[in-house]
């Protein structure tokens, strides 16, 4: 099938190998990947500071855009909440609820996508390291994905995933609340690299961009070896 | 600008983030609830229908308001309760210092009621002369300190035995022990006295039961049982929240509320008082009045989006999994209810521009949603009260920022030209990134700033369609 593909903001220039990660392995399956250069960002930022308004102006841009796409996926748990749980609710009343409605409907996270839309959980990979998996909390409670990630991690040879404690805490990222409340932010981000420390872990794995970086921030400042990496790029190693 | 309640906030969270011990004491305290709390869930033949079934019944309740409280107060004046509707808090505090004038009372005793707390009740008493005891051993103990109630079920979660055992050595002159059972039997020889001494008994009350005008208190130190029977006087004050349909709704409500709230099958004592002592009967107060109070409920009543908040029924569940509570502790709030509820309603109760700053600090992470048996939205109300501080003009600076930010993200042209000029401010940004200057710091007091790659996504796919 052809799938249109949503890189959130933060992964295009932050992190663009996770996206880049994407399209190698919806390609390895044989699909078609299409991506609309224009849609740049799905508006949560504004959304989760109040400006809904603002959000619905970057919003409208993305329901068009989308328009006729067959499914979309979008590697992120948080954006993909965004869409699928928040478009219904800023377009409640809108000219264009509908159409934000029938995305909401083909809007897919990644690890989701692969599981529950393909049935597929081997992907052939091969990653020999000790990993831990952080679940990001719109991922995990909005799109209701636990196992999805996990199940994918199973089957990549030579990988062992290890579960933290406290394993569906939140990290503490949060969008503008991490730059608003730092320092609740850092401690909740602290408890959360502790556990992830204490598996004894090589990589500490999510399929949420937004958590690693503020995770990978704290990590790095304490300069510790402990390395952030996204589910898509752990997979796209075949 | 943010309300001195919100500096109040900030100043406070700084210091507890930071504190190590408080991270680690909290933690330890809820491991244990969270082990018990899953046992006892685990116990329902399906959680998930009961907190669906808890959800419904509090619905009809809420949204029949009407029906079932002039319901639950004929039912009591009939046993001749008296029934008082308070409005405000005034009115509330009003009736019982008339009342306690009236009875010209010395001392009052109380079991543990967050609605007094909400009416700052025990001030006024004490302004006004009265000796005011707190009966339940957490509230006690923090009555003692001269502080607000840490946690809405456990008052006192933030103190070790061995800061309570100093307390105790220096107020009631008891020898230092780290043995609970010592340290309980120390309150309960002062308290017994207490009890037989005290004019009035204030209670608040987990449940009022329309079907047959009774109010239900649940605890586990029975401190609420001699409170609401040994003095003459009893006096009831409760939110018009707590109300069910009937009474054997408290069949899934009294083991619900002992499942998350304490981690208890049910609590070790559940009393149910429907009026006063009935001709005939040899014990129980002589009188008993019952305080209704609205206190800007109806406020929240009349927000269809938020009024399920109505359904809390105070267990605390949402406190005890939510990560800023048990980062910041329950007094840096600076509400009568902390965590996730209190978040939420306390800008209904108190005014959205003084609170507003509560719905922002946090992650969202919904948590908070996930625990609560009775199935408030919590952390959508959150977004909710975060829109409407926008909508009353609060939050300008957000706003413009993201206009702005709209415009970039509508125009990819622009936006392609801001990225590249991000790119050469964030290698000067470098030189100052976590310094005092910075204007980042935010970010970069604690963290490392990620760096923006040398391609983006958008080009690899632009050389990749060449």
């Amino acid at each position: 099938m052809t799938i249109s593909l949503f890189i959130p903001c933060f992964i295009d220039q932050l992190f663009p190998s996770v996206g880049i990660s994407v399209v190698r392995i919806l390609e390895k399956l044989g699909h078609k990947v299409d991506f609309d250069e224009s849609l740049v960002c799905c508006g949560q930022p504004a959304f989760n500071t109040g400006c809904w308004n603002e959000a619905r102006d970057v919003a409208i841009r993305v329901v068009d855009g989308l328009k006729n796409a067959e499914v979309v996926v979008i590697p992120s748990g948080s954006c993909g909440a965004m869409i699928r749980v928040f478009y219904p609710e800023i377009f409640k009343g809108h000219p264009k609820q509908e159409a934000a409605l029938s995305l909401a409907h083909k809007i897919y996270e990644f690890s989701e996508f692969l599981v529950d839309r393909l049935g597929v959980v081997d992907l052939g990979s091969r990653f020999p390291a000790k990993v831990t998996f952080h679940n990001g909390c719109h991922g995990l409670r909005e799109l209701r994905l636990k196992q999805q990630p996990r199940q994918l991690l199973r089957h990549v040879k030579e990988l062992t995933l290890v579960e933290m404690d406290d394993q569906t805490s939140c990290c503490g990222f949060g969008g503008t609340f991490a730059v608003k409340f730092p320092m609740i932010s850092t401690a909740m981000g602290e408890a959360k690299c502790a556990s992830a420390l204490e598996t004894g872990a090589d990589f500490l794995v999510s399929n949420d961009s937004s958590c690693l970086m503020h995770l990978q921030g704290l990590l790095s400042r304490k300069k510790e070896k402990l390395k952030s990496i996204h589910l898509a790029e752990i997979l796209a190693s075949f | 600008m943010s309300s001195i309640f919100e500096s109040q906030f900030r100043a406070s969270a700084t210091k507890l983030t930071a504190d190590l011990r408080h991270r680690s004491l909290i933690r330890k305290a809820l491991k244990g609830y969270e082990k018990s709390r899953d046992e006892k869930k685990a116990r329902f033949q399906d959680w998930e229908a009961a907190r669906q079934a808890a959800a419904e019944t509090k619905w009809e309740a809420i949204n029949h308001l009407d029906k079932y409280l002039s319901e639950f107060a004929d039912n009591l004046a009939r046993r001749g309760a008296k029934v008082f509707w308070a409005s405000t808090a005034e009115e509330a505090r009003n009736y019982i210092l008339n009342l306690a004038r009236e009875k010209q009372a010395k001392t009052i005793i109380k079991s543990k009621t967050m609605t007094s707390e909400e009416i700052h009740l025990n001030e006024v008493l004490a302004k006004a002369g009265y000796e005011v005891v707190e009966s339940d051993l957490g509230e006690f103990i923090v009555q003692l300190r001269d502080e607000a109630p840490y946690h809405l079920v456990f008052p006192a979660m933030h103190l070790t035995r061995n800061e309570i055992s100093h307390l105790f050595h220096e107020k009631l002159g008891s020898p230092e022990t780290d043995n609970p059972e010592e340290l309980t039997m120390t309150v309960r020889r002062d308290m017994r006295i207490r009890y037989c001494k005290a004019d009035i008994g204030i209670s608040g009350a987990n449940f009022a039961v329309a079907e047959t005008g009774m109010i239900a208190i649940t605890e586990n130190e029975g401190n609420a049982r001699l409170t609401t029977s040994l003095p003459k006087i009893h006096v009831a004050l409760l939110g018009i929240e707590k109300v069910l349909p009937k009474l054997s709704d408290l069949a899934l409500f009294l083991p619900m509320l002992a499942t998350v709230g304490t981690g208890q099958q049910l609590t070790c004592y559940n009393s149910m008082i429907g009026g006063p002592r009935q001709p005939g009967e040899t014990d129980g107060p002589e009188e008993f009045h019952v305080i209704l109070l609205d206190n800007r409920r109806t406020h929240l009543l009349a927000d269809a989006e938020q009024r399920d908040a109505l359904h809390c029924i105070r267990c605390g569940a949402c406190l005890n999994v939510c990560p800023i509570f048990r980062n910041v502790g329950g007094q840096t709030y600076g509400t009568t209810y902390q965590g996730p509820i209190g978040s939420v309603i306390t800008p209904h109760l108190r005014g959205l521009r003084d609170w507003k700053h509560l719905s922002f600090a946090s992650s969202l992470c919904g948590a908070c949603t996930e625990a609560c048996p009775v199935k408030i939205d919590l952390h959508h109300h959150l977004l909710q009260n975060r829109r409407n501080a926008v909508v009353l003009g609060t939050g300008k600076l957000d706003r413009i920022a993201f206009r702005g930010f709209a415009f970039l993200v509508n125009h990819p042209g622009v936006f392609g030209v801001a990225v590249k000029a991000g790119r050469l401010v964030q290698r000067l940004h470098r030189l100052i990134a976590s310094s005092k200057i910075d204007p980042l710091r935010a970010w970069t007091a604690s963290r490392e700033a990620p760096v923006i790659a040398k391609e983006s996504f958008r080009q690899y796919w632009k050389s990749r369609h060449k």
